[in-house]
């Protein structure tokens, strides 16, 4: 019955620590492609199709790049949020409030307004619709400890139908024929390109440098840390927690709202209700999977990008649901996140030592 | 023969990561008798008793119950073989009733029966002694009746072997009286009482024989009355210390901070602190004593700037401060330390290292958006070699030290500020018998240097010994101010309970006029 | 009016499955956000279940095996290895719609055999159904309502007037309390967070089986969410849970029902209610400041019995 006992590590040498990490992802990609198996099919063909269909071609990587921009910036955006232990699982509306934000500025601003100011202005749109749908959730967890995780989800979805209203009704372009849709942007609202692909990793870039040296190099940064880990020593320390908690989700959902805009001025070109595409989901895993560090942030997220685009690949390529990037995408994350336990937790076989010891006396 | 052993633990190891807690530690006790297992903080007395009481396991070792050799996996085990143990931090569900409490993990029938569970717990308090209303929530219970439940739930069980862990750390003098009327009680109903304790005088008063633990292993075990106090701490610290407190009387002695007529209600609108009113001046330390609960988180917190006061005024040298924040005090230029009860929970944050944690108060005086690490890396440095930190590094997460040198590093960030006031509450709380006295130390130095020390404590021994004078606080009240060369511990203790002090002007400064 | 109430209760018994189911896990002290994902896990393998057998009972247990098995697996990671509850939960939900969707891909549009919809069909109870007013509401529904009222009755009894319940309460309230008394905390965990995956699989299978029965990925579309809301809002107590299913119920069909009455308002606004008002319990549940409303006292922690 107590063969294994558990006791608490004191520390772990650092080597060990990658060991048992990148056990866990291992692990997690035989695993899935076990369940792969389960379905009849070839788990070594799935892996190399997706491998192929994300980074086999020029046009593929470009592809895998536009996708990882968007998750890379949610991420960011909810690693903010997640290091203050505020779950943010708000981002989906976030994103959906800073493409809204975008297209009043796209669509109601005279057209002969400059392209650079104009983009310029829908950015700042979007930062601040995106913002201000994460200040709300905020404000009322900071005045009364209102539980964040079902606010922030709840506006998810208020977000969302209340796009497809507009899209619906009040938006709805006149031009669009069977299928309502709100009205393409202006030629100078839409993202520039570079290098082949639209600015938006530019600011991606940006948003990790951001981060990073916000967290570690800021007051700020330092407050949302303490608050974090210790909510009580952030008030005996006279930190203004309310300001902060605000302050911390306003820049977590503004950076929310700049991928609504990236997304609509460089991909769709319009607002769409789902313009979100569940980015707000998938960036908590990879938020989480980064343990909330910018940097190891990007390197996950492109590697998402590239298990995404390669599920869209072989649904094409093969006739797969793409639906299997998804469940691979869960299942590394269940094994990460049950080899924490072996970080923290030390596991050994109980000798019968009691026993040994009658016998010897 | 072997009947008369209750408990037999022989070569008992338990290891945490690199803390050997217990190393090959002997203790016999019998039945019928109260047997005293004393030690410091940290000396692994309560370690080992969790492996009778089944919450841990031991390394290596044999444990036999009555003669009967037993391994323990779980707490369930531990409760059938007649063992209830009484923790120091009670384990009770706070929102159901006495009743409640003593029912869950019993076998019983499926569903509840309330009245003739309640005629049991009756029938159960009249034969000990002990006075319990079973219908009482536990959130409504005093610390004094929440030990008696504790007490009842394991004589519910069955329990012949009763282990009490510190009981008298949350007691005032007449309540621990009571309890050790209780003890004596069980003694003569054939019970073996196993007392947890780093209290002397009490080991002198209720045990029949004592052993000692330092540092992990068992010392010796002798016969209460054939020791003195002396030779127990010699046992228990390993040399012959002179353990005293020095204190030194100065003659200049301004007033600091004074309080007046404050009061702050708690989260149910009752009053926490009631028009409480006393200065504390310079040169000197200031104790505060009370049963738990009495109002002194919410002192020490409202004169923090954590606490809203609904009612009075706080001043420091003149100024009123009642309802400024930590952060305007910080501004203001007004130097005062808090040492909070909970170290790492409030004073610290236990993932960070010692440099994060210096940052915690210096930051907000750093112009500029940037954190600037490099003045606390040499402040981290400066503290720990100035009060012998015991750490890997400077780096390390704090909570990864021990309780004396987490303390330590509370300390010494409050102090390197150089501090006017000093406010600290439970300073010594869970240290051992060196890491206290180098505390009290510490604190004494800061009074020579003419820093008002507000010291609240629950020994009444240490603060008898180190305050210049006792404020006592009862139910949020402050019910007298001492001088601890006047008074016996008695008679703070009815001060504790609530009995008002006579002459109402301890307050005053010999010479100020007043006070005999 | 009648049938509006009726209505009221098929479209709140998905919710009252789930949100009993969750009340049992956080009674246990668990916060579980994978209600979505078990709902979806139940919904596609119970409709997977009713295609390959064309019978109920078979459809029924393959939703509850379904939800059951997404909870055995927040159980292992949260309980045996005390991983991150919040964390755990939204995984299992992000797993859960995934593979729902994977699943479901052959099956969509399809609806459900006859004899299982048949099986579902409103089942007036004699006698009861004759009972003026509250008779055609209550008791003119399908099996699945009937025993989604025994379910959150028994729950509520259990919990309340049982020493198992009692213990449950405890081991939720204050998990070293518990193991102090004896109470084998690992097991309560485990048992009870499998029995609220299998009653989120429950809520999901109605979804798909008898509420929409054609097969669509997004059958539960944030009623489980929902019911997450709901727990609070029911004090954590299963006959509340009931009264909260039911109004959250009638909310959603709400819109409906004003465009029928000639109201001209937006199809999406009115979708917005259920989610406004779920935000508005939540603000307001936090108001209450009761002792006796408060969640459980060790919910969403890790118990280690050995911890210093």
């Amino acid at each position: 019955m107590n063969l294994i006992r558990i006791s608490k590590r004191d520390d772990l040498p650092k080597k060990k620590e990658i060991v048992i990490r990148i056990l866990a992802i291992l692990l997690s990609i035989l695993f899935s492609g076990v369940i792969i198996m389960m379905f009849g099919l070839n788990p070594a063909e799935i892996f190399r199709s997706i491998i192929e269909g994300a980074v086999g071609t020029p046009t593929r990587i470009r592809q895998t790049i536009l996708t990882a921009v968007p998750l890379t910036i949610t991420s960011l955006g909810i690693i903010v949020a997640f290091k203050m232990k505020f779950w943010n699982i708000g981002a989906e509306g976030q994103i959906t409030m800073g493409a809204l934000g975008a297209t009043v500025i796209a669509l109601f601003l005279p057209e002969s307004v400059p392209a650079p100011l104009k983009l310029l202005l829908m950015l700042l749109a979007s930062m601040l619709f995106g913002g201000v749908w994460a200040f709300i959730p905020a404000i009322f967890k900071a005045k009364m400890g209102t539980n964040e995780t079902i606010f922030t989800l709840m506006l998810n979805y208020i977000a969302i139908k209340f796009v497809t209203y507009l899209q619906y009704g009040p938006w709805k372009d006149p031009n669009s024929g069977g299928f309502p849709r709100i009205a393409y942007y202006p030629d100078n609202a839409l993202l520039p390109s570079l290098f082949g692909v639209h600015i938006g990793w530019i600011i991606a870039v940006v948003c990790v440098a951001f981060v990073y040296l916000f967290i570690n190099y800021t007051k700020k940064g330092y407050e949302i840390t303490v608050v974090g880990e210790s909510l009580e020593t952030a008030r005996y320390a006279g930190m203004n927690i309310s300001q902060i908690i605000v302050t911390a989700m306003f820049i977590s959902g503004g950076m929310c709202g700049v991928v609504g805009m990236i997304q609509a001025a460089g991909i769709e070109k319009t607002l769409v209700a789902p313009i979100a595409n569940n980015y707000g989901f998938t960036a908590i895993i990879t938020a989480w999977l980064s343990r909330l560090n910018a940097v190891a942030c990007l390197f996950v997220c492109i590697a998402f990008a590239m298990l995404t685009q390669g599920g869209a690949y072989i649904q094409i390529a093969l006739g797969v649901p793409s639906a299997v990037a998804s469940v691979v995408q869960g299942t590394v994350l269940f094994f990460v996140l049950g080899s924490e336990f072996f970080l923290q937790y030390r596991v050994s076989l109980a000798r019968r030592a009691a026993q040994a010891k009658k016998e010897v006396a | 023969m072997q009947q008369k052993i209750a408990i037999e633990m022989k070569g008992i190891t338990k290891t945490f990561g690199a803390l050997k807690a217990n190393d090959n530690v002997n203790l016999t006790v019998e039945k019928g008798e109260v047997h005293a297992l004393l030690g410091e903080n940290g000396a692994g007395k309560s370690t080992l008793m969790n492996m009778l009481s089944g919450i841990y396991t031991p390394d290596s070792g044999t444990i036999a119950i009555s003669g009967e050799p037993v391994a323990f996996t779980s707490p369930k085990d531990s409760i059938r073989k007649g063992i209830g143990m009484i923790h120091q931090h009670f384990k009770l569900v706070d929102v159901m009733t006495a009743k409640e409490n003593i029912i869950i993990g019993q076998p019983a029938e499926f569903f509840l029966q309330g009245k003739a569970l309640s005629q049991k717990v009756k029938a159960l308090s009249d034969q000990y002694g002990l006075d319990i209303d079973p219908d009482k929530k536990v959130y409504d219970m005093s610390v004094g009746e929440k030990q008696t439940l504790e007490i009842i739930k394991v004589l519910f069980r069955g329990a012949e072997i009763l282990i009490l862990d510190e009981p008298t750390a949350v007691l005032t003098p007449q309540e621990i009286r009571k309890l050790f009327r209780v003890i004596r009680n069980m003694k003569e109903q054939g019970c073996a009482v196993v007392i947890i304790t780093h209290k002397l005088n009490e080991v002198m008063e209720i045990s029949d024989r004592v052993t000692v633990l330092r540092k992990g292993q068992s010392v010796e075990t002798v016969v209460t009355k054939d020791v003195g106090v002396s030779s127990l701490i010699e046992m228990m610290v390993g040399k012959k210390v002179e353990l005293s407190i020095q204190k030194k009387t100065f003659e200049e002695r301004k007033p600091l901070l004074e309080l007046d007529e404050v009061t702050v209600k708690n989260s149910e609108g009752k009053d926490a602190l009631s028009n409480v009113s006393f200065t504390l001046r310079g040169h000197e330390i200031l104790g505060v004593a009370g049963v738990a609960n009495s109002g002194q988180k919410e002192l020490c917190e409202c004169i923090a700037g954590l606490a809203r006061a609904d009612k009075g005024r706080i001043y420091f040298e003149g100024g009123n401060i009642v309802d400024k924040t930590p952060r305007d005090i910080i501004k203001l230029g007004i130097r005062m330390g808090f040492i909070p009860e909970d170290r790492l929970g409030m004073g610290l944050v236990g993932s960070m290292d010692i440099v994060h944690n210096m940052i915690l108060k210096d930051y907000q005086n750093q112009p500029g958006i940037a954190l600037r690490r490099g003045p606390c890396v040499a402040q981290a440095r400066k503290i720990v070699k100035e009060l012998d930190i015991q750490t890997p590094s400077i780096y390390t997460p704090v909570k990864r030290l021990s309780g004396g040198n987490i303390q330590k590093v509370l300390l010494g960030r409050e102090i390197d500020s150089a501090p006017k006031v000093l406010i600290t509450a439970y300073a010594v709380r869970g240290l051992d018998i060196g890491a206290s006295y180098k505390i009290y130390d510490l604190l004494n130095e800061q009074k020579a240097k003419g820093v008002g020390v507000l010291f609240v404590g629950e020994d009444l021994d240490v603060l008898m010994d180190l305050c210049d004078r006792i404020l006592v606080l009862c139910h949020g009240e402050v019910t007298g101010i001492v001088d601890p060369s006047k008074v016996t511990k008695e008679d703070i203790g009815l001060l504790m309970t609530g009995q008002r002090q006579e002459s109402g002007d301890g307050d005053k400064f010999p010479g100020e006029g007043g006070e005999a | 009016m009648e049938s509006f109430l009726a209505a009221c209760i098929v479209a709140g018994t998905p919710l009252l499955f789930a949100t009993v189911g969750e009340i049992i896990t956080e009674r246990a002290g668990c916060m579980n956000l994978g209600v979505e994902g078990m709902m979806l896990m139940g919904a596609v393998m119970g409709f997977v279940g009713a295609l390959s057998t064309a019978n109920p009972w078979i459809a029924v247990l393959c939703a509850v095996l379904a939800g059951t098995a997404g909870a055995l697996i927040y159980a292992v990671l949260t309980v045996s290895l005390r991983a991150n509850q919040v964390v755990t939960g939204l995984t299992l939900t992000i797993f859960g719609t995934g593979f729902a969707s994977f699943v479901g891909q052959p099956m969509l549009g399809n609806m459900a055999p006859q004899e299982v919809i048949a099986f579902f069909a409103k089942t007036p109870i004699p006698g009861l159904s004759s009972i003026p007013v509250i008779g055609p509401i209550f008791f003119k529904q399908d099996v699945f309502v009937y025993f989604g009222y025994l379910v959150f009755i028994l729950a509520a009894v259990y919990i309340y007037k049982t020493r198992m319940g009692l213990n449950l309460r405890a081991v939720g309230e204050n998990t070293a309390a518990a193991d102090a008394s004896g109470i084998n905390i690992n097991l309560y965990k485990y048992v009870h967070i499998l029995v609220g995956g299998a009653l989120c699989g429950l809520g999901g299978a109605y979804l798909s089986l008898v509420r929409v029965p054609i097969w669509q990925s997004d059958v539960v579309s944030g009623r489980g969410w929902i019911a997450v809301a709901l727990v609070i809002f029911a004090s954590w107590n299963p006959v509340k849970a009931f009264f909260g299913a039911v109004l959250f119920g009638g909310l959603s069909i709400l819109g409906l029902r004003l465009q029928a009455m000639g109201f001209n308002v937006s199809q999406y606004l009115v979708d917005m209610i259920p989610y406004v008002a779920t935000i508005l319990i939540v603000i307001i549940s936090t108001r209450k400041k009761s002792k006796e409303s408060q969640p459980p006292g060790d919910l969403g922690n890790s118990y280690f019995r050995e911890d210093r």
